[in-house]
Order: C-alpha cells, then structure tokens, then sequence
C-alpha cells in the first residue's frame, strides 16, 4: 500500500465511524454533530460568506501583528547580533518581558484600545517579537567570521555591511523566524478572539457554540486547522523554494 | 560565572532599572493616562497588598494548579502515546501523518468544543490545557523514537532485550531530550491557555484576575497580575531547563 493511503486510512476511518455512530443512535445533541452535517454547514458558512470574512477578519489581524512585531524583532535582533555591548547591556530586560504570556497583555490592550483589530494586533506584534529576535540576533551571531572580515576588508559602511553582508548570510534562518512567527500570529490571533475579541473566526466559532450550532462549531474547527495546515504548508514550501532543502534540516522539531 | 561577566550582569541589570526609571518618569508626568499606565510604584504597591490580603495568593494558586495538573496530564498521556507510536513501524506509518496534519492547529479553536462538551467547568480548562500541551511532547516523542540511532536496536537484538527493555533501556533515555524539550514548549503552552480557560469560564486565577481589574479599571492590580504572569513563566522555563541539564548530564558526561 503506499505511504499516503496508509496515511489517509485512519482518520477516513474515524470520520466513518462517527457517522455510523450518529446515525445508529439518532444523535441529538448540542455539543456533537455528524461529519456530514459538519460537511453541510462548512459548504453553507462558505457559500453566503461568513466564514470568508471572517477568516479575512483573523487574517488581517494575524499578519499585521505579524508584520509589525516581526519586524521589530528583527532589527533588534540584528542589532543585537552584531553589536555585542547592546546583547549584554539589554540581557536583563529582555529576559524579564519576554516571559509575559503574550495573551495577559489582552486586558491592557482591551481597556487602552478598546474591541477591535487594533487591540488584537498589538498582542500578536508582542508575541511575534520574540521569535524574530532570538532567532535572528542567534542567525547574524552565527554567521562565517570571515565574512565580517571580507567587509571589513572592503571597507563597507555600515548600512552596506548590514545590506550585502549580513542579511543575505543569516536569510535563510530569518526565514525560519519568520515562518515560526506567522504560525504563532495565527493562534495567537485565533485565541485573542475566542477570549474577547468579537470578530473573526476564533468569535465565529464562539458564536456557532453559543447559538447551539454543533456542525457549525466543528465546521469552524474543521476550516481553522486547514487554514493553519495551509498556511504552514505554503511558508514549507516557500522556504524549501527560496534556500533548498538544506534549509530544512536541522531545524528543531 | 567569571567577573567580567558578573560586571556585564550588573551593568545589564542597571540598563533594566533605567527602564523601570523611565516608567515611572511617564507615569509621574500623565504622558500616557493613568487609566491605562500605572507608575511601577503603584504597580508594586498592589502587588503587595494583593499579597497580604491573601487573595493575589488563591489567584496565583489558582494558576499554578491550572498549568500543573493540565500539563501533568499532557506530559503522561503525551509520552505514553508517543512511546506507543514511536515504538510501532506499523503505528507510525498509519498514525503519525494525521498527528502532523493536526500539529499547526490553532489549539485554542478547541475552547467552545470543550465548552460544549464539559461547560465552563474547572474539568474542561484541564482538558483544554492538558491537550494543548500534550502536542509537542507527543510529536517529540515520537520523532525522539524514531531517530534512534539504528545499531542500537541491533545491539538490543542481539542481546535478546525484550521489548519492554527496548523501550526503557534504550528508545526512551535515547529520545529523551526530544522529550525534554517539547515538555518546556508546552510548559508555554499550559500557562497560556490556563490564562485563557481562566478569563473565559471565570475560573479562580489570575486571568480573571487582570480580566477583572482590567474591567473595572483598576490598572495597578492588573499590571500586579501581568507581572506576576511574567514571574510564573519565567521560573518555571528556568526550574524546566534546570531540569534538562541535570537529567540529561550523563549524555555529555560519557563522551
């Protein structure tokens, strides 16, 4: 049998066997719902709408905070990673802010902004920031000496040491980051707006569980997990595309 | 640690207090408004009194048992599984690729289903935590298992180990800083969705904490409650990364 059959067999399985259940005891019930009604009310949710907007609603929020928080990481990251003073003089205070769960800043974003997208991309900014500027300042600590020193040698400015030098040579573990960094906007953004945050899909799938809608409450899961294995699956593949699979090894599990 | 790098400590640590200066300078002049921004002093002052009064105490209790037993749970169920996965060619063929497939699934969007199941109870927070945190333990258990250097399943042939001797003897102290490592990323993943599973069913603990004191504006309790959030994370990455070095010095010992 080959790889992927097998791989397909169980949960194929499961789905089965969940729809014999349901229909062998005329499941009635408002936490549970049948892979078929489940299938129905994905097809309705994306046919009137719904559920694109308000994936289009996490999207936004996600790879704002994405953008925005990344970014930030990365310039400190890489100012980190090339002037050693600064690493050790700012040890401390990183090291106290960066174990502040990102979603206990939810309360202060809420009162200082108020529901909306603004709150929600300034917790996922602070929760991307992290993972830009470790990995990146270790990436530029990492990079070949010699290569420093064939800038030096070539006498570039700095801006055009930062440019030709250390960039191209720490990208691919930055993209690494950066990969990271958007699987975690995501959940992050997804859990803002299961907790408070009244748009979106993580609200969608509160709303569907409050209003008793079962199939639509696991319609909504069904859609988050594949808009997570899509989007982890592009950033793979983009990755495997832009550096080889030399990129990919080694990488943590 | 050496005296040029107690002095950077020392030097790092004074960088540290001059932000703390700095808060504070806003906080005194109203830059940003009190409402949202309290001094560090009053700040400080509500943690203290939050203390003495006992009820900051039941609310980091309140967490701390959240996060414990919910990854407790993880931490068996995850390398049980893990080990039973692992251990099978055959179960790793047919069940590791739906785990996978599972793996960047926003595990928050299981909330409401938990909700729907079990009710804002404290048993559903403990599940939703205890399955958020069992992925990384589950999946680096599995990979532990299955980059076990092969000669060493011949060595075990050809000493006739049983299977269970397999397993103890060499799969799990082979796979174990996989398994190390993925207990201190959920470790992370325990305190977020207690936090979570906290302001959503209102359960004793300090995110009904900072979610009620953000409600009712009082900004100092909240920032109490956010850097304690802070405190717990950070001791419990450096109780969990002492726990490493001590339980896996005989892998750097031997060589």
């Amino acid at each position: 049998m080959p790889e992927r059959v097998k791989a397909l067999l169980l949960p194929l399985a499961i789905l089965l066997l969940l729809e014999i259940w349901a229909r062998a005891v005329h499941l009635q019930s408002d936490s549970l719902a049948p892979p078929s009604a489940v299938a129905r009310a994905l097809a309705e949710a994306l046919a009137d709408g719904t559920l694109l907007v308000a994936t289009r609603d996490t999207l936004i929020s996600a790879f704002a905070g994405l953008l925005i928080g990344g970014a930030i990481g990365l310039v400190f990251g890489i100012a980190l990673g090339i002037f050693h003073v600064f690493d050790r003089l700012m040890e401390v205070t990183i090291e106290a802010i960066r174990p502040i769960p990102s979603i206990a800043l939810l309360p202060i974003a809420l009162i200082a902004l108020g529901f909306g997208y603004r709150m929600e991309i300034v917790i996922v900014a602070f929760a991307c920031v992290w993972p830009m500027l470790i990995l990146s300042r270790a990436a530029v600590a990492g990079i070949e000496p010699r290569l420093i020193e064939v800038a030096r040698a070539l006498r570039l400015s700095p801006p055009d040491r930062v440019r030709k030098i250390i960039i191209p040579a720490a990208l691919p573990r930055i993209f690494l980051a950066f990969r990271l960094a958007a699987g975690i906007a995501l959940i992050v953004a997804v859990t803002v707006e299961i907790a408070i945050n009244p748009i979106g899909l993580g609200a969608g799938i509160m709303t569907a569980q409050q209003a008793l809608r079962p199939d639509l409450m696991l319609a909504y899961l069904v859609w988050i997990g594949g808009v997570g294995y899509v989007l982890n699956a592009g950033l793979m593949a983009a990755q495997r595309h832009l550096f080889g699979r030399a990129a990919l090894a080694g990488e943590p599990a | 640690m050496s005296r040029t790098d107690l002095y950077w400590r020392a030097a790092s640590f004074f960088v540290a207090a001059g932000f703390v200066g700095l808060w504070q300078v806003i906080a005194k002049l109203k830059l940003v408004s009190p409402v949202f921004l309290p001094g560090p002093d009053r700040a400080w002052s509500s943690l203290i009194r939050g203390f003495a009064s006992g009820d900051l105490w039941n609310m980091l209790l309140g967490t701390l048992g959240h996060m414990a037993f919910g990854w407790f749970i993880a931490s068996i169920a995850g390398i049980g599984l893990g080990t039973m996965i692992g251990s099978s060619r055959t179960m790793r063929r047919y069940v590791a690729p739906s785990l996978e497939f599972l793996r960047p699934l926003p595990v928050s969007a299981i909330i409401p289903v938990a909700i729907a199941l079990l009710g804002l109870t404290q048993s559903m927070a403990l599940s939703v935590i205890a399955f958020g945190a069992v992925w990384p333990m589950l999946l680096a258990t599995i990979h532990g298992f299955a980059a076990v250097e092969p000669r060493l399943y011949e060595v075990a042939r050809s000493l006739h180990l049983s299977r269970a001797a397999v397993i103890f003897k060499i799969a799990l102290p082979s796979a174990s800083p996989d398994i190390l490592s993925g207990m201190r990323l959920s470790l992370t993943v325990a305190l977020i969705l207690s936090v979570v599973c906290e302001i959503l069913a209102g359960l004793d603990g300090l995110g009904h904490w900072v979610l009620l004191s953000a409600r009712a504006f009082r900004s100092a309790d909240l920032f109490a409650g956010v850097m304690l959030l802070g405190v717990i994370g950070y001791l419990t990455a450096l109780a969990m990364s002492i726990a490493e070095k001590r339980l896996l010095r005989w892998r750097t010992g031997g060589h």
